[in-house]
C-alpha cells in the first residue's frame, strides 16, 4: 500500500515531523517501509503554453516544429520529436534553463539547422506517473478549464512536493490497506489527534425515494449492502489534484466517477463499486452464490465461468452484472454517455471472497481488501457520502435515498482481556488502564467491567474491549495483547532468556550423520547439495525405473519430478564440472529421497540417502570407502552381495546389506548410463539408505585383549572360479580360523588363461595369535589345514601348492 | 729402545691421507693390527731386562691409545663427510608439491546448518527433524492457516500430485516439524528444526525453488514475549558477534501472534531483517491437543542459505545448488 505524506496529513493535522521519523514510527508499527519516494517538484521554468502552429521540420522527418505561446503572446519556436498535438493544445513547456526531474537542463541549441527553445513535456518528464508515450496535453485532461498560459505548471497542476511511502500490509491489517487507516495507526503512535476530514462536511442534500430495490439473497456471503442512485452525473475528466494522487498511488486515471470511486476506496479502503443505472435491467440488484457454470464478461472484458465458490451481484432479471468483491461487469460499466449511476458499498465475507479469488485466479484492488475483511461500520456510509461529496466537484449530482440491506456481519460482542494472562504473554507489567489507554489510541474502547445479558458487573483482573469495525479478524484476547505489545512498542519489553529443563543434544541418528560426514571429508569427498527436483528423462538416462511422483505446479520442466535416486543429481553434477575441465572428482551426498508409497500412505516414503561417487575410479576404490565408514561407524554385518542393479555396470556391482538388511547398492555406473550424460568414466558409485542405517543398531564397539604372546604368519593362495566372491573365501577363513585369526588380508589378486579358460587367483596372509600363550608349530599347521580344508570344501576354490 | 719414535707421525699421516672408512681400517690393520711394528714390539716385552719392561710398556700402551684415538678422530672426520655426501645426493625440493593429500569439504549449507544447530544444543535445545513432503494440515491447517487465508497465497507452494488436488505439498517452512514434534512429545519443548523447504520461485541470483531454513520452538510454562526477544538476542550474539543488536518489529504469521520480524544491526547502523518469529498461537497448540492456559511458547525461524550469502557475499545463490568443485573446496 502506498501513502502520501500530504495525504495523511488531511487526517493528522498535527503531523510536521520529520518524514525519516515517520518512516520509523509506521516500520515499529508493523507497516514496513519498503521504499521511500519524493514525489512531485516546484519543477521551476516549467509553464503552460499553448500550441501556435505545427510545420514540419524542413531538414528531418521524425521531427516537427512547433510554435508556443510561453504567455507573451509570441510564438517561441521548439523542436520536437512527438506528434500527437494539434494547434490550440494547452501543454507544459520546459523553458530554456530549467531543469527537469530527471536531472536534463534545458538550453537553447540547434536541432538540424533550426532551433528549439525548449522542450514540450510528457507526463513521465514532469515526474507524473510513466506516460511517457507523447506530449501531455492538458487541455484534453481538463477541457473547460481556463488555463493561465505562462502559468507555472507546479501550480496549474498543483504539484507540490511530497513523500511517498510504499507499506508492506500485512494480511490481519484491512485497515491498513487505505490512507485513513494508516494515519490512524500512525497519530496513535505519534500521540497526536486523528480525524475524518470528510465528517465535518456537509452531508449531500438527498432527493426523496431510492430509485432501485437490492436484496440479500444469501446473507452469508454478504453482510451488508448500502446503494444509492445519483443523477445528474456528466462523465469527464477528474481533477488534475485527485488524478495526480492516483498516478502516484498506482492507478490510471479513466474518467471522474471511475477516479473518485478508486479514491476514495484507497483513502477510506472501503472498495465500491458505480453501476450505469440505465444498464441494470429491473432498477434491482440483489447477492447471490453463482450456479454453476454461469458465465459474466468483467470489466477487464474478459468472459469468466463461474462456479458455487463465487459470489456475484446481479440484475432484476437475476443476469450476473459482478463478481462479488472481486471485479464489477463489463455490461453496466460507465461511459462518457452515463448520467445516472448506483453507487454500491458492500461488506463481503472474507472467507468466500478468498475462495472466489482463488477460484477465478483472478486479484483486484476491491478483492485484496475484502478478503482481509473490510469495515462493516460507519465507514461504508462515510464512502458513499464521499463519492458524492467528490463527485459535485466536477458534476452536478443528486443524490437519492440510501438505501441498506443486512446479511450476517461478524460478531462484534465485547471481548474479555485478562490483565494478568496479557502481561504474562508479553513478559510486561501493564496496570488495566495503561493496556486500555494503549487499545483506545487505535480505536478500540474497552471498560472495566463485563456485561452479560446487558448487565454491566465491576471487573478488576482486566476488561472488555470492543472491537471495532475496520478490524475484522480481531476476535481474541491473543489478538488484543498483539495490538497491545504493537502499541507499546515491542522495543520497551523487557528480555529474558528462558531456561528450560534439558541439556541439549544430537540424537543418535544425527551424531551418527555428522561422524559420517567428518569420515567423508577425510576420505578426500566433497560434500555436495543438488536440489532434488528431476527433469523427464533423467531416471531413464540413468538405467532406472521411472517411478518419480511428480510436482503438479512445476515452473520449469526441469523441476517438475521428485527423485527417487541420488544418482541423476549426482551425474548432472559430474557432467557440469567434466564440462568445466574439472577432473578427480569424489563427491558425496545426503539428502532425500521420495519414494511412492505403501497403498495407505499418503505422503511418499521419504528417505535419507548417502551417495558417492568418484570419477576414474573402479568399484573397489569405492568399496574401500564404503569398508572404511562400515568399519568406523561398525555397521552390524555389512556384506555385499554381487548382481546386475539398474544404473549401474553389469558386472561391477554388488547390493549392501546391513544387519541382514538391503541397505544400498555399490559399483561403477553403467557407462552407457555415462555416455548419455556425457561423462568421461569410470565412476565408482555408493548409495546406502543411511537414515534407515542410522535409526537401526550401529557403533556398538566391544573391547578385544591385545594378545601379549608372538605370532605366526602363513600365505594362502587359491585358484578359484571367476565367479566365486573373495568375501566367501575370507569367509571360510574367518570360520576356520576363529578367534586365532586376527588379521587377514588379500595381497594378491589377478586373473590369468590356463588351457581350460580364465582362472583367478587370490593370495591372503593370515596372521594366528593366542591370547593365552605361542602356538606352536603344530598348532599353526593345524589351523592351515582347518582353513584350506574349510575353503576347498564350501567353495570350487583350490589351493595352489 | 723399540725405534718406534716416528710410529705415531706416521699413523697420523697415513690416517689423514685415508679418504674413505675402508682405506683407514687398512692404516689400523697396519699400525695397531697383528702384524704392525707395535703388536710386534709388545711381544718382544718379555725380552727386556726385568726394570726396563715397567716402563717400556707403559710407553707402548700410550702410544698405542694414541694411535687409537688419532683413528677414531679420523674415522668421526670421515664418517661425518660419507653422510654428508649421501645427504647431498638425497637433496629435495620441499616445495615441489607432487601429489598433495586433499581432504574434503563440508557444503556450505551444512557448516552453517551444524554452526547453527551447535549455538541452540548449547542453549538447551534439541534438533527436530520432518519429511519433506507434507499434507496440507501439516503445512497449513494446523498452523492456523485455513484453506481460504489470505497468507496461503503468500507460500507459493509446490504441489505434488499425490492424494486430492492441492492436498500433498513439498513443505514451504520448516514450521510442520513444530507440529509433528507438539503432536508426539509432551510439553516442555526446547526444538530447532533445520531443513530443506521449497516456492515455486524461480532461480535467481537471489532466489532458489529449494531453500534450507531453521526453525525454533519453545513451549513451557510461562514463556513470554520477553523470552522470545531474549533467545533471539543470545543467539544473534553467538552467531554474528557480540557487537550485533536484534530487534522484533510487528509482523504478521497466521501460526504467531503476536507476530514479528526480527532484524539484527549492521556494522552502518542500518538493519537487515533475518526472519519472523512470535508467540505460538493458541490455535496450533490446541490443534496438537496442547492445553493453551496451561503452556505457552514462542517460535522462530529463518533462511540458512540467504545467512550463507550474507556471511560469504555470494554474488549468486545459484552457487550453493550448482555444486561447482571450484567453489565447494574453498570453504
Amino acid at each position: 500500500m502506498k501513502v502520501l505524506l500530504s495525504w495523511l496529513k488531511e487526517f493528522i493535522p498535527d503531523l510536521n515531523h520529520d518524514h525519516e521519523k515517520i518512516g520509523e514510527k509506521l516500520s515499529a508499527l508493523g507497516l514496513a517501509v519498503e521504499s521511500t519516494e519524493i514525489v512531485g517538484s516546484e519543477l521551476p521554468g516549467v509553464v503552460v503554453g499553448k500550441v501556435l502552429d505545427l510545420r514540419p521540420h524542413p531538414n528531418a522527418e521524425r521531427i516537427q516544429l512547433v510554435d508556443v505561446d510561453l504567455g507573451d503572446g509570441e510564438a517561441t519556436q521548439i523542436c520536437c520529436g512527438a506528434f500527437n498535438m494539434q494547434v490550440g493544445d494547452v501543454i507544459p513547456v520546459a523553458t530554456v534553463g530549467s531543469t527537469l526531474p530527471d536531472g536534463m537542463e534545458i538550453a537553447q541549441r540547434k536541432l538540424r539547422g533550426e532551433v528549439s527553445n525548449g522542450m514540450c513535456c510528457s507526463a513521465s518528464e514532469i515526474g507524473l506517473g510513466d506516460d511517457s508515450d507523447g506530449i501531455m496535453i492538458l487541455s484534453e485532461n481538463d477541457p473547460d478549464r481556463e488555463w493561465v498560459i505562462g502559468s507555472s505548471l507546479s501550480g496549474a497542476l498543483g504539484l507540490e512536493s511530497d513523500i511517498l511511502w510504499d507499506l508492506e500490509v500485512n494480511a490481519n491489517r484491512p485497515d491498513a490497506m487505505s490512507i485513513s487507516g494508516v494515519a490512524r495507526d500512525l497519530a496513535a503512535s505519534l500521540e497526536i489527534p486523528f480525524e475524518f476530514p470528510m465528517d465535518r462536511d456537509q452531508k449531500p442534500q438527498v432527493v426523496p425515494g431510492a430509485g432501485i430495490q437490492i436484496d440479500i439473497h444469501d446473507p452469508t456471503l454478504c453482510g451488508k449492502f448500502l446503494a444509492c442512485v445519483v443523477k445528474g452525473i456528466t462523465v469527464g475528466p477528474s481533477p488534475q489534484w485527485l488524478q495526480n494522487r492516483l498516478i502516484h498511488l498506482g492507478m490510471r486515471p479513466i474518467n471522474n466517477v471511475v477516479d473518485i470511486s478508486n479514491y476514495v476506496m484507497l483513502e477510506l479502503g472501503q472498495p465500491n463499486h458505480t453501476y450505469d443505472l440505465k444498464k441494470v435491467n429491473g432498477s434491482r440488484l440483489g447477492t447471490r452464490r453463482a450456479k454453476a457454470g454461469e458465465s459474466i464478461v468483467t470489466l477487464d472484458d474478459v468472459e469468466r465461468t463461474l462456479s458455487e465458490i463465487d459470489g456475484v451481484i446481479v440484475d432484476g432479471d437475476d443476469n450476473p452484472i459482478g463478481i462479488a468483491g472481486i471485479m464489477g461487469g463489463a455490461s453496466s460499466e460507465i461511459s462518457e454517455s452515463t448520467t445516472e449511476i448506483i453507487i454500491e458499498v458492500a461488506w463481503w465475507d472474507p472467507p468466500s471472497i478468498s475462495r472466489s479469488v482463488k477460484n477465478l485466479n483472478l486479484m483486484s484492488e476491491a478483492s485484496m481488501r475484502f478478503r482481509r475483511g473490510a469495515d462493516y461500520g460507519i465507514n461504508m456510509d462515510r464512502s458513499l457520502n464521499r463519492v458524492v461529496q467528490l463527485l459535485s466537484e466536477t458534476c452536478e449530482p443528486e443524490m437519492l435515498e440510501l438505501i441498506q440491506a443486512d446479511g450476517n456481519l461478524p460478531n462484534a460482542s465485547p471481548v474479555r482481556v485478562s490483565k494478568e494472562r496479557v502481561n504474562g504473554l508479553l513478559g510486561t507489567s501493564l496496570t488495566n488502564q495503561e493496556m486500555m489507554d494503549l487499545l483506545r489510541s487505535i480505536g478500540f474502547e474497552s471498560k472495566e467491567a463485563t456485561t452479560e445479558g446487558g448487565n454491566e458487573t465491576p471487573y478488576q483482573e482486566g476488561f472488555e474491549v470492543i472491537v471495532p469495525s475496520w478490524r475484522w479478524d480481531t476476535q481474541t484476547e491473543t489478538d488484543l495483547a498483539e495490538e497491545i505489545a504493537r502499541t507499546f512498542g515491542y522495543e520497551r519489553i523487557e528480555r529474558t532468556i528462558p531456561r528450560g529443563p534439558f541439556t541439549g543434544q544430537l540424537s543418535r541418528f544425527q551424531k551418527g550423520r555428522r561422524t559420517v560426514r567428518e569420515i567423508l571429508i577425510g576420505a578426500g569427498c566433497d560434500e555436495t547439495m543438488p536440489m532434488p527436483f528431476l527433469a523427464p528423462g533423467d531416471l531413464q538416462n540413468a538405467g532406472l525405473p521411472n517411478t518419480a511422483i511428480s510436482i503438479s505446479n512445476p515452473l520449469v520442466q526441469e523441476e517438475s519430478l521428485l527423485r527417487t535416486s541420488l544418482l541423476p543429481g549426482q551425474l548432472k553434477i559430474i557432467s557440469y564440472n567434466q564440462s568445466h575441465r574439472v577432473k578427480k572428482l569424489k563427491f558425496f551426498e545426503i539428502g532425500h529421497v521420495y519414494l511412492p508409497s505403501e497403498v495407505d500412505q499418503i505422503l511418499p516414503d521419504e528417505r535419507e540417502y548417502l551417495s558417492i561417487s568418484i570419477t576414474g575410479g573402479n568399484a573397489t576404490e569405492i568399496v574401500a570407502i564404503l569398508d572404511l565408514i562400515s568399519s568406523s561407524m561398525a555397521f552390524p554385518n555389512m556384506q555385499l552381495k554381487q548382481q546386475e542393479i539398474d544404473g549401474l555396470h553389469p558386472a561391477r556391482s554388488a547390493q549392501v546389506y546391513v544387519a541382514g538388511q538391503s541397505s544400498g547398492t555399490v559399483g561403477e555406473v553403467d557407462p552407457r548410463v555415462l555416455r548419455n550424460y556425457g561423462i568421461d568414466g569410470p565412476v565408482a558409485w555408493l548409495e546406502l539408505d543411511l537414515g534407515s542405517i542410522l535409526t537401526g543398531s550401529f557403533g556398538k564397539k566391544k573391547y578385544k585383549s591385545v594378545s601379549k604372546y608372538p605370532s605366526s604368519d602363513i600365505d594362502l593362495a587359491f585358484e578359484v572360479p571367476v565367479n566365486t566372491s573373495s568375501a566367501s573365501i575370507e569367509g571360510c577363513l574367518r570360520k576356520a580360523g576363529g578367534a586365532y585369526l586376527k588379521e587377514l588380508e588379500l595381497f594378491d589378486s589377478y586373473k590369468a588363461e590356463d588351457g581350460n579358460g580364465e582362472v583367478r587367483s587370490l593370495a591372503y596372509n593370515l596372521r594366528f595369535q593366542s591370547n593365552d600363550g605361542t602356538l606352536t608349530d603344530g598348532e599353526v599347521s593345524e589351523l592351515r589345514a582347518a582353513c584350506i580344508e574349510e575353503v576347498q570344501k564350501k567353495t570350487d576354490a583350490r589351493l595352489r601348492e | 729402545m723399540f725405534d718406534l719414535d716416528d710410529l705415531a707421525t706416521e699413523a697420523e699421516e697415513a690416517s689423514n691421507e685415508a679418504s674413505t672408512i675402508e682405506e683407514l681400517s687398512k692404516v689400523q690393520a697396519k699400525f695397531l693390527g697383528k702384524k704392525s711394528k707395535l703388536v710386534g714390539a709388545k711381544k718382544k716385552l718379555g725380552t727386556l731386562p726385568a726394570e726396563d719392561r715397567a716402563s717400556a710398556g707403559k710407553e707402548l700402551n700410550e702410544l698405542k691409545d694414541q694411535i687409537d684415538q688419532l683413528i677414531s678422530d679420523r674415522k668421526t672426520v670421515l664418517q661425518e663427510s660419507e653422510w654428508n655426501s649421501k645427504f647431498d645426493k638425497e637433496t629435495m625440493d620441499l616445495t615441489e608439491k607432487l601429489s598433495p593429500i586433499n581432504r574434503g569439504h563440508l557444503h556450505l549449507i551444512t557448516q552453517a546448518r551444524d554452526e547453527l544447530e551447535d549455538v541452540f544444543i548449547g542453549m538447551g535445545y534439541s534438533v527436530a527433524e520432518g519429511p519433506e513432503v507434507e499434507t496440507a494440515w501439516y503445512n497449513f491447517e494446523a498452523l492456523n492457516i485455513p484453506d481460504w487465508h489470505p497468507a496461503r497465497g503468500n507460500f507459493d507452494t509446490i504441489f505434488v500430485d499425490l492424494g486430492e488436488p492441492e492436498e500433498v505439498m513439498l513443505r514451504s517452512h520448516t514450521s510442520p516439524v513444530q507440529i509433528r514434534t507438539m503432536e508426539k512429545q509432551e510439553p516442555p519443548i526446547y526444538i530447532v528444526a533445520p531443513g530443506r523447504t521449497f516456492r515455486t520461485d524461480s532461480a535467481d541470483a537471489t532466489h532458489l525453488p529449494a531453500f534450507n531454513q531453521i526453525e525454533g520452538l519453545v513451549i513451557d510454562k510461562g514463556i513470554t514475549m520477553g523470552d522470545l526477544a531474549g533467545t533471539i538476542d543470545s543467539f544473534v550474539h553467538a552467531f554474528f558477534g557480540e557487537e550485533v543488536k536484534s530487534r522484533l518489529r510487528p509482523s504478521y504469521f497466521p501460526f504467531t501472534e503476536p507476530s514479528a520480524e526480527f532484524d539484527i544491526s549492521r556494522a552502518d547502523g542500518s538493519w537487515l531483517e533475518l526472519g519472523g518469529c512470535g508467540m505460538v498461537h493458541p490455535n496450533v497448540l490446541r490443534n496438537c491437543n496442547i492445553d493453551p492456559e496451561v503452556w505457552q511458547g514462542f517460535a522462530f525461524g529463518f533462511g540458512i542459505d540467504r545467512l550463507v550469502s550474507m556471511r560469504y557475499q555470494l554474488d549468486d545463490i545459484r552457487e550453493l545448488v550448482v555444486n561447482d568443485a571450484r567453489f565447494l573446496r574453498q570453504f
